[in-house]
């Protein structure tokens, strides 16, 4: 089962719509990106699907087990070492105590950190608690994986590492990915549906499929980008003109 | 490769073994010349300043009191009782304290009511309590227990709130999308998130339980109480023995120092490299 958002809207007290009558339907297995421009109620979306906001008005239907979560900024738990992060996840999800250990190296090796379990996240690279973010969602073991602009604070080649092994990780496990992002060409690489969504209030502006043919033609993509790029332009626009107003 | 590795990680470590070594001496080495030119100071000016030795005693002088209170074992007994009273007290203060801290932490209505007080109290000096606590107890340990407590719970509770406080929002968003419920967020997310204010307000905790310690055996003396550092410090009010006093003094102040450097100081060190808090930690991009 995938996810289902009908007419949902979103404020928060006090203030303008966020969202806006957003419907969708997400398939079971799709990778769907959601792009808009910084502000537009991306992030906001994502926290109504995972249950940590609820709907102003319609309704939405989410798999019964909920959704696993991946912050922009990692949010591992310090005090923790990679390992016991992704363990903690286990151990809430009432994985069976004697084999979480096995689980746990599985999963590291899964994102290519088998050795660094032990490490705490202060020791770990940007990619590298990345990664352990990436796991410890994994370990929720749920169908739906939610992505908050999960690479935006990396540099360019260690995201680029982390989109190979994401598309990867898909591909193997065939969940249902909802990726958040501002960044065109992270969107048209990674996924297979691309929702634009409008700023204040955010509202799907264009669906676009992407098929293999057309994100491994470099012509094509480009040309694709440069074409969202040009709406994202003109949203962001719209959202500073709507700040300097307010 | 993994050998050569290994050879070039081997040097890097007793860098950084020496690198800590160091900072660990610098630490003391600062305090001991302070007290040293302090110590020299007092005793020039207790040579220069033209009054009675009893009146003014140097350094020599209060030096000169240690033996006698060792032989009589006076000193030791004293700092014995006032230290079983002052750990007593903290822990029962811990076990008071930490679960009104998380009850005010979930209770928004009991912390708009409880909090205000509760700092109010740590406003107020501990020694305004040891009259009522007479009153109320007579001179048992009880009163001394009171007044201790008084003076520690609000700095835990308070201590254990902030560190609740400052906790960042997203670890709450992580309990719920990794389905913890209230107790696991607590014991998993909360409690461990809170640690550092937590220390933070044991600390000063202990230095109220200290202080309110003193206040209470300084005047609470008598009856069937054992004798503390705080009566020493009233026997030699009483004997108009000024290097006694100035000796008890500087043991009460020996005894928070020892307490600080070698329990909370390495504990906070400890808390803050293990998050990678410390000047040294984190690594980027």
């Amino acid at each position: 089962m995938g996810v289902e958002l009908h007419e949902v809207s979103l404020s928060y007290e006090g203030s303008d719509l966020v969202i806006e009558n957003l419907s969708a339907q997400i398939e079971d297995g799709e990778f769907i990106a959601i792009l808009g421009a910084s502000g537009c109620g991306k992030s906001s979306l994502l926290n109504l699907i995972a249950g940590l906001l609820q709907p102003t008005s319609g309704w939405l239907e989410v798999p019964k087990d909920g959704a696993a979560f991946m912050f922009q900024d990692a949010n591992l738990l310090p005090w923790l070492s990679a390992a016991e992060n992704i363990s903690l996840a286990l151990k809430l999800g009432g994985y069976p105590a004697e084999q979480r250990d096995v689980r746990v190296a599985e999963l590291l090796r899964l994102v290519q950190l088998g050795q660094a379990g032990k490490k705490k996240p202060h020791e770990l690279s940007g990619g590298m608690r990345q990664r352990v973010a990436l796991a410890r969602a994994l370990a929720q073991d749920r169908q739906v994986l939610l992505m908050d602009e999960p690479f935006a604070a990396l540099d360019a080649i260690t995201r680029d590492m982390l989109h190979e092994e994401l598309r990867n990780l898909w591909q193997q496990t065939g969940k249902t990915i909802i990726f958040v992002t501002h960044n065109v060409r992270e969107a048209i690489r990674l996924s297979g549906r691309i929702l634009v969504l409008s700023s204040h209030p955010g509202r799907i502006l264009e669906t676009r499929r992407i098929s293999t043919q057309l994100r491994n033609d470099p012509a094509q993509s480009a040309a694709l980008a440069d074409e969202l790029t040009t709406i994202l332009r003109k949203e962001q626009r719209k959202h500073e003109h709507f700040d300097s107003a307010s | 490769m993994s050998t050569l590795t290994q050879r070039a990680s081997r040097p890097a470590a007793n860098a950084a073994r020496q690198g800590r070594a160091k900072k660990t001496l610098d630490a003391f080495i600062a305090p001991i010349i302070t007290v040293v030119v302090l110590i020299s100071l007092w005793q020039i000016a207790s040579w220069a300043v033209p009054i009675r030795e009893d009146l003014f005693p140097g350094p020599g002088a209060v030096a000169a009191k240690l033996p006698e209170v060792l032989a009589n074992g006076s000193l030791a007994a004293a700092v014995g009782t006032s230290l079983f009273r002052a750990l007593t007290g903290f822990l029962l203060a811990v076990v008071i304290a930490t679960p009104i801290a998380l009850l005010l932490a979930h209770q928004p209505l009991a912390r708009q009511g409880i909090g205000p007080l509760i700092s109010a109290m740590q406003v107020l000096p501990s020694i305004a309590w040891v009259p009522a606590a007479i009153i109320l107890f007579g001179l048992s340990n009880a009163t001394i227990y009171t007044v201790l407590l008084l003076g520690a719970v609000p700095s835990i509770i308070n201590g254990l709130l902030s560190g609740i406080d400052l906790i960042p929002r997203q670890y709450r968003a992580l309990s719920t999308v990794l389905g913890a419920n209230k107790r696991q967020h607590i014991w998993h997310v909360e409690l461990p998130a809170a640690l550092p204010g937590y220390v933070a307000g044991l600390r000063q905790g202990w230095a109220f339980a200290w202080r309110s310690l003193m206040a209470a055996e300084l005047i609470a003396v008598g009856g069937s109480l054992a004798l503390g550092v705080g009566s020493l410090l009233q026997r030699g009010r009483d004997l108009a023995d000024l290097p006694l006093v100035m000796l008890v003094i500087l043991v009460i102040l020996l005894v928070g120092i020892l307490i600080e450097l070698l329990c909370f100081a390495p504990l906070e060190r400890k808390l803050l490299r293990d998050r990678g808090m410390n000047r040294t930690g984190g690594k980027n991009g």
